[in-house]
């Protein structure tokens, strides 16, 4: 199953938190590591809650684990996740002359990996922090 | 003071009135802390919101290094002496960060980089840099969060989620608290929501407006075009998700308002448009003071990065960005701005202080900034990745948790920092001001030209 969707990266309460907590820990590793899906782009690209998929676009790829949203939260084609590594593996270093890298709005490739477990376990990342 | 806890064990506590908590612009300056001083924690973060309290609550002393070298633990000095040694032998120096600490470790920065001919960056080039380049466009219809308090009736944010991420910018400031001329709290106000996302804010809206991703900038030059007697378009809808009659209805609120404002955030200027979205939000706001009065601003992230543009500022005449390689500060953003330092492989030595862009830049950035053609030194409070990536790594104490100081609120306004109790690791400003004086040093033995400027 594999698809594509529109990524919007953006705070979190829950990243912020996990922020505090610390950067190398747990509770800020799994939070930046989880996309939020819609609830029609689920159902099309075959998805539920949990499952590990690989995003990737021209610059990088990282995997995620999937949260399915309620009807209405998100728009149709987009999904959503805090800031963290893995989101900054996506962004391109382009700025068009404004010092700010495009990092809402880039179009990714959503590849499903396995089943993942429906609990608050941390997803290592993949990507390498450098 | 000592009191005693539940098993009956001597506590010595200690209470700070009117701390101010620095995880966001919003600088809440009325939280009450309980401090355990044995344990050098804070047990009590009253009033803060859930990230005041994560940032108070979890604040511990490490047990680590204040300096190291490669890993390597090393002195104070030594980290210092090796910092300045890089930063003046490098040939495109460059400094970044500095959102999260006070005015006064802030002001130390445009110096170091002006002895070494280096460039000098805030991360407002990677939040609000846009709405900055805006500002300088079309200018800046401004205010303080106290008159949003105490005048405004019409409340919107755009583009920002404050309600996970600035918590109590609603209760503190603009939405529900009871003000002069807004006695009756929300009940008073109008709020509205612009966002693509559904997100915990749109919760509090009298009106939510789930706009067309992307379409930022179409519907504020439709308000605009409002204001000056054109119609709204037929294909509104099409344009921007919005009906037409949504719109009409949404200007009519915005022009027929008391006072009226406008929050916006990173939606809005990291989406595509980037500066023409801050600058057509500004513009707008400036053209419905010819109905009413009406205001705009940039809800800021990191507790300080409003001290961080006003201090960059003051000194050098621009807010971030800013390259001090030809002996005079030059601004371009796009040029001088870290992220294309990084992407294009400029940056030879990177002076971090107090943030994390190996954990949050793009990733041509992050594999220049930690390959080995790019020296990179770390201050930081935290054991971040950067901090971890880093040649140098110096670790300091928090600011407003352990070291007082000046930080500027989202809307420009000073407020001083009552610190809770004290910590093995030096200040910024301890770190910075010795940093400075060694690179100075350096500088005046290489006779750059430029090494006896004096700063304010
Ligand atoms: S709103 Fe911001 S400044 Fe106020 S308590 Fe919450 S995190 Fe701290």
């Amino acid at each position: 199953m594999k698809g594509q969707l529109i990524l919007l990266p953006g705070r979190s309460a829950k990243q912020g938190v996990g922020l505090n907590k610390g950067k190398l820990k747990e509770e800020y590793i799994r939070v930046t590591t989880t996309l939020e899906v819609s609830f029609e782009d689920a159902a099309e690209l075959g998805l539920e809650t949990a499952d590990i998929v690989k995003i990737s676009n021209h610059i990088g790829e990282t995997e995620v684990q999937v949260k399915v949203l309620r009807e209405g939260k998100l728009p149709v084609g987009y999904a959503f996740i805090p800031y963290g590594p893995p989101s900054s593996n996506l962004f391109d270093g382009e700025t068009c002359g404004t010092g700010m890298p495009a990092s809402k709005g880039m179009t990714i490739d959503v590849e499903f990996i396995k089943k993942g477990v429906k609990k608050k376990t941390a997803l290592p990342p993949k990507t390498a922090i450098g | 003071m000592s009191v005693a806890s539940k098993d009956n064990k001597i506590i010595n506590e200690k209470i700070v009135e009117n701390a101010t908590c620095t995880f966001c612009g919003c600088c809440c300056d009325d939280i009450t802390l309980t401090v355990d001083m044995d344990k050098k924690v804070i047990t009590k973060a009253k009033d803060a919101c859930v990230l005041g309290k994560s940032w108070f609550l979890n604040h511990v002393i490490e047990d680590k290094p204040i300096a190291r070298i490669d890993g390597k633990e090393v002195s104070l000095d030594e980290a210092i002496d090796e910092a300045a040694k890089i930063l003046m032998e490098a040939k495109f120096p460059i400094l970044y960060g500095m959102s999260d600490t006070i005015c006064e470790a802030q002001r130390q920065c445009a110096p170091i980089m002006d002895d070494c001919g280096g460039t000098i960056d805030t991360t407002t080039s990677v939040c609000h840099g846009p709405s900055g380049m805006a500002f300088q466009g079309v200018g800046e219809p401004t205010m303080t969060l106290g008159e949003v308090k105490n005048r405004a009736d019409f409340v919107m944010y755009w583009g920002g989620n404050p309600a996970e991420a600035h918590p109590r910018h609603f209760a503190r400031y603009a939405v529900t608290p009871e003000g002069m001329y807004t006695p009756n709290g929300k009940d008073d106000r109008t709020v509205v929501i612009v966002d693509v996302r559904h997100t915990k804010t749109a919760g509090v809206a009298d009106i939510f407006l789930q706009l067309k991703p992307g379409k930022d900038f179409e519907l504020l030059w439709m308000l605009r075009a409002a204001c000056k007697g054109v119609d709204i378009p037929n294909d509104c809808k099409d344009i921007c998700g919005l009906d037409k009659e949504v719109v009409e209805d949404l200007f009519q609120r915005m022009k027929n308002c008391t006072y009226g404002v406008i929050f916006f955030g990173m939606g809005l200027t990291m989406s595509r448009g980037r500066h023409f979205n801050s600058g057509a939000l500004m513009a707008l706001a400036t053209d419905l003071n010819e109905f009413t009065h009406f205001v705009a601003k940039p809800a800021r992230g990191h507790g300080n990065v409003t001290g961080a543009d006003n201090v960059v500022s003051w000194q050098t005449g621009y807010p971030f960005g800013v390259n001090f390689s030809r002996g005079h500060p030059r601004f371009n953003p796009g040029e001088f701005t870290t992220v294309d330092t990084l992407s294009r492989h400029e940056a030879d030595a990177a002076l971090i202080i107090a943030s994390d862009p190996v954990a949050n830049f793009p990733k041509p950035a992050i594999d220049h900034i930690t390959s080995d053609k790019c020296k990179l030194i770390s201050i930081d409070t935290k054991n971040t990745p950067t901090s971890e990536a880093a040649h140098v790594s110096i670790q300091t104490s928090t600011y407003g948790i352990n070291t007082g100081g000046t930080v500027y609120r989202m809307d420009d306004v000073p407020i001083s920092l009552r610190p809770a109790f004290d910590s093995p690791f030096p200040s910024d400003l301890e770190v910075l001001t010795k940093l400075r004086k060694k690179v100075n040093e350096l500088s005046k033995k290489a006779n750059r030209p430029y090494a006896t400027k004096k700063y304010i």
